[in-house]
């Protein structure tokens, strides 16, 4: 059993227009120790997954099902209480935008004690001595006197820093990223990304990380889940879907990369059309209007049958939404050369 | 902070001389003339001049203004007469600085009107604001923290029909029913804590504070929903709750905190304006303050009263602004250091 187990996990939002299906049946495991990244265009349900496992939706607005277990316990049954409990101790979560993220009426080291006072029966004074800890911890210089800046005191980067302090400051099993490096400066997005690295090595934390940056998960994540239109469409080792990817979803996505050391003949190719609607989503394949390979599949499979996931031609648990034939052979022969002839040379 | 605030004053204070020229000039640009008004149907144009004399209009506008301004800064003697000041002393009725003028219409100095109007006014907007405040965001939280239910639709339906009915309605209608028919509560007159002790003073106060507080409720009940849903749809609520923080904290340390500080000014400067502007509530339950004054001045073409209570409760409204801004640098750390 692993230390994070989802299955069939689904959210829905129920509105006058229908039932929005956020996250239709996503399943997935996660160790200690390693990285999931979690990738998709904005809408693919990626952050509404996570903030499921936190237990954030309320329940007057959301309906979740299927089963989340950390360490055994399926979170989606314990109680509310229970889960707040849980939230922030064993849970932590770290969010796209680190200024509108942190209250900014308070002091940095406040809300950061904050964090540690609801799970820890300690004074303030040993609260506040936890929080400059952790911030000189995640890197802040002369943290004794930052500790007094409000937020907006803080740069981009040092405020992300305060964040991921705050999250770690109850040394949770699991840390949640949500796109921890989008709002940032390309240089402070490597730093952060360094820092979560070191910090994962220390905490032997489980991380998921959400990002739609290919590079982050190259650089993070041990294994990789691709969603689309609220469903995983592919899922494997990182190593495994950056190389071998058999989903045209994952190939729009690795074209469109640009990279500086990329051969000038090479084409940024982006996907075609707009993410799915997710109150009324695409019949069969949710991909399959934007999908330049639908005509390979005979019978007009891709329209009108839900393709299900199945393991990629290679195994070693690499899974697969698609009902292309042979789309290994695609990829090597006509999507390689497109993207990085380069690559193909040194095959 | 403390330059700010003397700068502020300093602005304030040449607002308000500008609000006294500007006053003067709309006082005699009107097509009445105060003189003849005062004479009375058959006067002759002789009984009008010595009318105008007697009221003291005979001088330009101008000139009226800076002997006001010269009043305010040095005192006056009403009338400024040396013959008469020789002959007959006990006529003439002193004005200390800072004078802000003679009623003769009511024949005191508006100083004195002031000082009996202006306790009225003050214990009634106070208990007023204090019903308010407290009615509107107690209310109002609940509606937004219930957002959808019956109990929200049912508070802001609710707070909606007060809106929507003038004053002099729910005014008349709680004198008319609670005091009078049911008889409740005594007939409401205004009783200071003085004469009669806090018990009597509130209990008079009751009605009519109610009737105001009741208008002005409503619109904090709906606002203060607004403010909170936005609130608590703000990121940092969301961090809130994922660091495991209890409901109740997350709602009244997080979500409140940021939800009511646009509350501040909106309250301050409804309190000012409220000092003056509570006419029609005084008028029902007839309670002499200072928006009754200010009505009964402009009945009579009483200037003097006129720029008294017009300067007043300009100061009123000027300070709450400055006290509302010093306010918000206390609450909002982003306003103080930045």
């Amino acid at each position: 059993m692993s230390f994070l187990s989802v299955r069939d996990l689904r959210v829905h939002f129920p509105t006058v227009d229908g039932i929005v299906k956020a996250t239709d049946g996503l399943s997935f495991d996660l160790e200690k120790g390693k990285t999931l990244g979690i990738v998709g265009e904005s809408g693919s349900g990626k952050s509404v997954s996570t903030s499921a496992i936190l237990g954030l939706h309320r329940h007057t607005n959301a309906v979740v099902s299927g089963e989340i277990l950390l360490d055994g316990v399926d979170l989606l049954k314990i109680s509310d209480e229970d889960m707040r409990r849980r939230r922030g101790r064993d849970i932590a979560m770290i969010f796209q935008d680190p200024l509108s993220s942190m209250h900014p009426y308070y002091r940095v080291g406040n809300q950061i004690a904050e964090a540690y006072r609801v799970h820890h029966d300690v004074s303030r004074k040993a609260a506040r001595a936890r929080a400059i800890e952790m911030l000189d911890r995640v890197g802040i210089p002369q943290p004794d006197r930052r500790v007094d800046d409000y937020p907006h005191q803080f740069s981009g980067g040092m405020r992300q820093r305060a964040m991921i302090a705050m999250a770690l400051i109850n040394n949770p099993s699991l840390l949640i990223a949500d796109e921890p490096t989008t709002a940032l400066d390309v240089t402070v997005q490597a730093q952060i990304l360094d820092l979560l690295q070191d910090l994962q090595r220390d905490f032997d934390a489980a991380v998921m990380i959400i990002t739609h940056d290919l590079g982050v998960v190259a650089e993070m994540a041990h294994d990789v889940l691709v969603m689309y239109g609220g469903r995983c469409v592919e899922y494997g080792s990182t190593k495994e879907i950056l190389t071998h990817p058999e989903m045209p979803y994952t190939w729009g996505l690795l074209s469109s990369i640009p990279e500086v050391d990329a051969d000038p003949e090479a084409k940024l190719v982006p996907i075609p059309g707009n993410p799915p609607s997710l109150l009324s989503p695409p019949s069969g394949c949710h991909f399959h209007p934007r999908c330049a390979y639908r005509e390979r599949v005979p019978g007009d499979l891709c329209r009108t049958v839900t393709p299900e996931l199945t393991p990629g031609s290679r195994g070693d648990g690499h899974l697969k939404r698609c009902h292309l034939a042979n789309p290994e052979i695609v990829y090597e022969q006509e999507v390689l050369p497109q993207i990085a002839p380069d690559l193909v040379e040194e095959r | 902070m403390f330059a700010y605030i003397v700068r502020r004053l300093f602005i304030g204070v040449i607002l308000l001389i500008v609000m006294s020229l500007v006053t003067f000039i709309l006082f005699f640009a009107s097509p009445v003339d105060p003189a003849r008004f005062a004479c009375g149907k058959n006067c002759s144009l002789a009984q009008i001049e010595q009318t105008r004399k007697a009221l003291g209009y005979d001088d330009g506008p101008l000139t009226q203004w800076t002997n006001f301004l010269e009043g305010v800064v040095v005192g006056r003697d009403y009338p400024d007469d040396p013959e008469l000041r020789k002959n007959a002393p006990e006529l003439i009725a002193d004005c200390a600085a800072p004078c802000l003028g003679y009623s003769r219409v009511n024949q005191v100095t508006v100083a004195s009107e002031i000082k009996e109007a202006f306790p009225v006014s003050l214990s009634l907007a106070i208990l007023a604001f204090i019903m308010w405040i407290a009615g509107g965001i107690l209310f109002g939280v609940i509606a937004a923290v219930t957002k959808g239910t019956v109990i929200d639709r049912g508070i802001v339906a609710f707070s909606l029909v007060f809106y929507a009915f003038p004053t002099f309605f729910i005014g008349l209608f709680l004198l008319k029913f609670i005091a009078i028919k049911w008889g409740l509560v005594d007939v409401p007159s205004y009783v200071s804590i003085g004469e009669g002790g806090v018990g009597t003073w509130l209990s008079n106060l009751f009605l009519p504070a109610l009737t105001l507080a009741l208008f002005f409720m409503a619109g904090y009940v709906r606002m203060t929903r607004a403010f909170v849903l936005e609130s608590m749809s703000e990121d940092y609520i969301r961090t809130a709750r994922a660091k495991g923080l209890k409901r109740g904290r997350v709602l009244y340390k997080h979500t409140m905190r940021a939800a009511l500080t646009p509350l501040v000014t909106m309250a301050g400067l409804d309190f000012a304006g409220l000092m003056g502007g509570a006419i029609i509530t005084e008028s029902v339950f007839n309670f002499n303050g200072l928006g009754k004054l200010v009505v009964d001045a402009n009945n009579t073409y009483d200037l003097p009263t006129l720029i008294g209570l017009v300067l007043l409760l300009g100061a009123f409204v000027i300070i709450a602004n400055i006290i509302v801004d010093v306010l918000y640098a206390v609450i909002d750390p982003r306003v103080r250091v930045g």
